[in-house]
């Protein structure tokens, strides 16, 4: 239904004002649970940009060569995730081999990412709004840029906040909802800028 | 027989409230935030999940003996896949209205971390029956909790409960209720009451 947005559009639109994020709540489990240290999370944005970009482009090829002509759309949600989870794996593998110092940096996130939804989430997503292979990367490649945003800027706040007195009941991840809550608000300032859906 | 039936009430007392899904061990939060905004849909998803989580855990625990411990997880995922796919075909052939207002969301039960949680914590190392029933009381507690925030949401945001109004002609609603935001921030007031009425044992 977006077949007339072109892709810098839907680049940006994916990062700012469709926030997979603070928007659609993808990939909120691991955005909870990383979000407590700056270092792991620019680490684990990293991973997630990558894999995203790769695998919406990688789903876009099996759906629209395999899955369609053949009439196996059903078993969508099965063969994604099964490429999701094959391609983490090989990854692993080759980051291993060709870069041991880029493995340690990224090497500990790339398990999370299988049954990171976020993943999962973009690939469905891009299949109902049936975008164009162009249109499926930069959704892909700007969804995980702004996941990576969110849960950078989310790590750089709950650094600060160690030092604020958070009532007892509230610490944890009840004050990172509410102050992703404010976080979705104020991205929602972009919304005006572009119209998508 | 009166010892199970104690057992499953064990497992459900937990499941509801010590150790909620959602309060306790904040799993499955990316559904939790996403389908809250209206009750009817959250009662499909909560009724959705509920079958998944308990159907898959008597399948992990039933093929437990045999499966490989090192693709286990692999093998996990397709069991949750194939019941996903069974509750998407239903929904699609039945509601086909909530099914298109959950959109994604329903293949997204897949990668919910509770299922994978209670089939890798609990179906793989019990018998079936108990599988069977820590699954859905986990899946019941989740429900729960996402049909509160759903309430409250759909109250303040549309003024009206499963559809039908219940605030009076005159009120105003609340239109960020109905946007993203407000799903974070209902549900950490949520974690906030909860820890306060029970807090949390101290974890280290």
């Amino acid at each position: 239904m977006d077949g007339g947005v072109s892709a810098p559009v839907i680049l940006f639109a994916a990062i700012f004002t469709n926030n997979i994020l603070l928007v659609n709540f993808l990939g909120m489990c691991s955005f909870l649970a990383i979000s407590k240290d700056l270092k792991s999370s620019i680490g684990l944005g990293l991973a997630v940009t990558f894999v995203m970009t790769c695998t919406t482009g990688l789903n876009y090829v099996v759906n629209t060569f395999i899955l369609i002509p053949y009439g196996l759309e059903q078993f969508r949600f099965i063969v994604f995730i099964i490429v999701i989870a094959a391609f983490v794996q090989l990854l692993e593998m080759i980051i291993e081999r060709v870069s041991p110092l880029l493995y340690v940096v990224l090497g500990v996130f790339l398990p999370l990412i299988t049954v990171n939804c976020a993943i999962l989430g973009v690939c469905l997503f891009m299949i109902i709004r049936g975008y164009s292979f162009l249109q499926c990367i930069a959704f892909g490649f700007g969804g995980g840029v702004g996941w990576w945003l969110a849960i950078v800027a989310m790590a750089g706040i709950r650094e600060r906040m160690k030092n604020a007195p958070v009532p007892k009941a509230l610490a944890g991840p009840g004050i990172t909802l509410i102050v992703a809550g404010l976080m979705a608000l104020s991205f929602m300032a972009f919304s005006g800028m572009i119209q998508m859906q | 027989m009166a010892n199970q039936s104690q057992d499953s009430m064990a497992i459900l007392g937990k499941a509801l409230w010590e150790e909620n899904p959602v309060f306790r061990q904040i799993l499955g939060i990316c559904s939790a935030l996403a389908v809250t905004n209206l009750m009817v849909n959250t009662a499909i998803m909560g009724l959705s999940l509920i079958f998944v989580t308990a159907m898959s855990g008597a399948t992990v625990s039933a093929l437990r003996k045999i499966t490989p411990a090192r693709i286990r997880m692999m093998v996990q995922v397709l069991i949750i896949s194939f019941y996903v796919i069974v509750v998407d075909i239903v929904l699609k052939a039945h509601l086909p209205d909530i099914s298109r207002a959950l959109g994604p969301y329903v293949g997204l039960i897949i990668t919910n971390c509770i299922i994978m949680g209670r089939c890798e914590g609990y179906a793989r190392s019990n018998p079936v029956w108990p599988s069977l029933v820590d699954g859905a009381a986990n899946g019941l507690g989740y429900a729960l909790v996402l049909l509160g925030v759903a309430f409250i949401r759909e109250v303040l945001g549309f003024g009206s409960v499963f559809g039908f109004t219940v605030m009076p002609a005159g009120f105003t609603r609340w239109t960020i209720m109905v946007m993203a935001p407000a799903a974070f921030f209902v549900l950490g007031t949520f974690l906030w009451v909860a820890n306060t009425f029970a807090p949390a044992k101290e974890k280290k």
